[in-house]
């Protein structure tokens, strides 16, 4: 879907995966010689990576709260999130993104952590919702919820609503996509 | 029955450990009683045949500032009747026997009880705090409580 | 079989299911004790939603813990924001205009199908079949733009108020319930057809932790759950409220239908069947409603009177009790919510003696539980 834009994924990449007559290797970076009918692109190695890192996104499933009935809703039929690249997986060990969708109590706040440090690198986080973000309704109150999970995690995106509408998470990612554009993976040359 | 007759009843077995039947503003009416006879009386209301109380609708700490009370909700589905029991209990070491034997379902909402205002239950099959991390301190629930500042490094 | 455990010695092994499990429905975290693929003991720990709503309570007025019912059981806001308004009214004898309560009854069983639409979908991707959950999103969806429609969200409705609602139906709404329950009708033979009776489904559901009907009372089972025991107990039936005596319904019990009266299967047949009884609770509230306010006049600064009371009303998993002292200021002075949830996990740890790790699974499913009522 991103790659419509300007300035993303090289087009050559489209065109080869599109026709069936040249459903070669994998699009490779730099000067590769495949025989005279392939297609070669040449481009930004940072570009590619991070074009294949946002178009594949797949969140942890971790609802714990409201929000993640909408999280649900949102990955099912209608709202379709997988149309971006974004599927739910089971376990933190399979996951980029975590998208913490519902309320942090303090008894669940280590287990929160434990579950971000067992994603593999490079990682991201959605924190969703009212109670994610600062603790929602139950900020002045209650005596046991986290108020805010960047207390524990750092966060990327912020996604304000109680609960957010579906239409506002998959904002939310299309802004972690536009965050991951634009990274950095190799160094400058001093 | 009515909760009248169902004061009599129990007031005539149990005598002096039935205190009063609480029935103005209160819906169900409340038959009062002491906490140690609790058990007795609650096996008595479950299996008499004219009370048949066999569901343990609600189980409830509560807090009246002077005195902490253990309010039982307690309804007859062969019967249909209804009825509220409940017990006062000091503020310092509060405590009154388990009906976890009497009614199963008593098991979570004691531990609750337990957990939220630091009553005990002694005869229960498994007492320990339920919503709370184990080693929190205090009990939320009662009106003296005062919020912690941190709890393991996160502020509350 | 002995003497191969003789030959084989196998050990206990301890297995953490939860807090983030797919299929625990939320943070749910069991302890199992397990003897290869058999559960020897299965020990649920609960608490890591706990919110202390309870607490909350007693610090706002009683408008103001509205939308804290929302969030007591979010797939069903509806129910309990009009049990919380029941309760007050209740206590301070308030009368509700008549239009008001249909309203009440009309959103209610609406959420009430599409709370078990999430029961029904979610079990059978629990139990390994993903198609019936996006149908039955796709059925829920619609009723979310309905509920969209009258309050402007689609989750958390805050639409009840102590005194009627607030606001009355908008323009068309029920011509468009009409034209949804025309729609949903056909749609429950088709998932009977779809999964229901499916070999395999059947399979893993009879026969599995089969309940009683006394124990089911003993333990404090409600709702379907209980109903699911051969028990024929509903409370909008047995203790009614509101205009439930003015509606025909049936109360769906579980009849043993693939195995054991009680077993999973049939309280997973319970909230099918229930689906179809509110579509026609939901068709004679909607040609009743009659007109008028949907409002009582309740005064802003709100104060009930001394008293204690309690509530309970029928909500789709089960019955939602709130016990409400008041003492005379804004403020409730307790207020103890007993939910479902809470008191049908108590049974879990014996039912599920013995049986195979995926089992545990089809209980949670098959009891419907919702953390944030069992944590509250
Ligand atoms: S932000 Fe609102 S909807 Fe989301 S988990 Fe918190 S209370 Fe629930």
């Amino acid at each position: 879907m991103g790659a419509h834009r300007p300035g993303n994924a090289p087009p050559e990449g489209r065109q080869m995966s599109h026709d069936p007559a040249h459903s070669g290797p994998a699009p490779a970076v730099g000067p590769v010689s495949l025989g005279p009918e392939a297609h070669v692109m040449v481009g930004n190695a940072d570009k590619f990576i991070n074009w294949c890192r946002k178009s594949s996104l797949w969140y942890l499933l971790f609802a714990t709260a409201c929000c993640g009935i909408e999280l649900m809703q949102t990955g099912a039929s209608r709202y379709d999130l997988d149309r971006f690249g974004a599927v739910f997986r089971a376990t933190p060990r399979q996951s980029d993104l975590m998208i913490v969708a519902g309320t942090i109590t303090h008894k669940m706040a280590e287990r929160l952590i434990r579950l971000y440090e067992q994603m593999p690198e490079p990682k991201y986080v959605i924190s969703m919702g009212s109670c994610a973000n600062t603790g929602g309704p139950f900020y002045k109150d209650s005596y046991c919820v986290v108020k805010g999970v960047d207390l524990l995690i750092p966060v990327d995106v912020y996604v304000p609503g109680c609960p957010p509408r579906p239409e506002a998470l998959i904002d939310g990612i299309l802004k972690l996509q536009k965050i991951i554009e634009q990274k950095r993976n190799f160094a400058a040359k001093a | 029955m009515e909760p009248k007759a169902i004061f009599e009843a129990v007031k005539g077995k149990f005598g002096e450990a039935v205190v009063e039947l609480q029935e103005e503003g209160f819906r169900p009416a409340f038959v009062v009683v002491s906490p140690e006879s609790v058990r007795e009386i609650s096996l008595f209301l479950r299996d008499d045949p004219a009370m048949k109380f066999d569901s343990l609708m609600c189980l409830s700490g509560v807090d009246y500032k002077d005195r902490f009370a253990v309010a039982y909700h307690l309804h007859s589905l062969e019967i249909g009747h209804r009825i509220g029991v409940k017990a006062y209990l000091p503020r310092e070491a509060p405590s009154l026997p388990s009906v976890d034997g009497v009614w199963p379902a008593a098991n979570f909402q004691e531990r609750e009880a337990f957990d939220l205002y630091g009553i005990v239950f002694p005869g229960s099959k498994d007492l320990r705090r339920i919503l709370l991390p184990e080693d929190w301190v205090g009990y939320p629930l009662r009106k003296d409580y005062k919020y912690p500042e941190f709890y393991h490094g996160i502020k509350v | 079989m002995k003497a191969r455990a003789e030959a084989l010695p196998t050990q206990e092994m301890l297995i953490n299911m939860g807090p983030q499990h797919p299929s625990t429905h939320g943070v749910l975290r069991v302890i199992l004790r397990t003897d290869g693929e058999v559960v020897v003991n299965a020990r649920p720990d609960v608490g890591y939603l706990h919110r202390a709503l309870e607490k909350i309570g007693e610090r706002v007025t009683y408008a103001q813990f509205m939308p804290f019912t929302d969030r007591l059981d979010y797939l069903a806001s509806m129910n309990c924001n009009a049990a919380w308004a029941w309760t007050v009214e209740k206590l301070a004898g308030i009368e509700v205009p008549e239009r008001a309560e249909y309203i009440r009854v009309i959103v209610c069983e609406l959420n009430r199908i599409s709370s078990h639409l999430i029961a029904f979908g979610s079990f059978t991707a629990d139990m390994g079949a993903f198609t019936p959950f996006l149908y039955a999103i796709r059925e829920r969806e619609r009723i979310n733009d309905l509920f969209e429609d009258i309050c402007g969200n689609r989750l958390t409705y805050n639409y009840v108020r102590i005194g009627g609602v607030s606001a009355d139906l908008p323009d068309r709404f029920l011509e468009k319930t009409k034209e949804f329950l025309d729609y949903f009708e056909p749609k429950i033979p088709e998932y009977n057809k779809l999964i229901s009776y499916n070999k395999i489904f059947v399979h893993r559901l009879a026969n599995v932790a089969a309940i009683s009907g006394g124990e089911a009372v003993a333990y404090g089972l409600t709702g379907p759950n209980l109903r699911g025991s051969g028990v024929s107990f509903d409370l909008r039936r047995s203790e009614p409220y509101s205009v439930y005596p003015k509606l025909d319904f049936d109360v769906c019990v579980g009849t043993g239908e693939r195995g054991t009266v009680g077993d999973c299967f049939d309280r997973y047949m319970v909230r099918i069947n229930e689906m179809r009884e509110s579509v026609k609770i939901l068709r004679q509230a909607i040609a009743q409603i009659p007109g008028g306010p949907v409002m009582a006049k309740v005064p802003r600064a709100f104060k009930p009177p001394v008293g204690e009371v309690y509530f309970r009303a029928e909500n789709p998993r089960g019955e939602t009790g709130i016990y409400l002292i008041s003492d005379g200021t804004v403020n409730p002075y307790r207020l103890k919510l007993r939910a479902p949830s809470f008191v049908t996990m108590n049974i879990f740890e014996k039912v599920t003696k013995g049986l195979m790790i995926a089992d545990i699974v089809a209980v949670i499913g098959s009891f419907d539980i919702i953390l944030p009522e069992i944590d509250r």
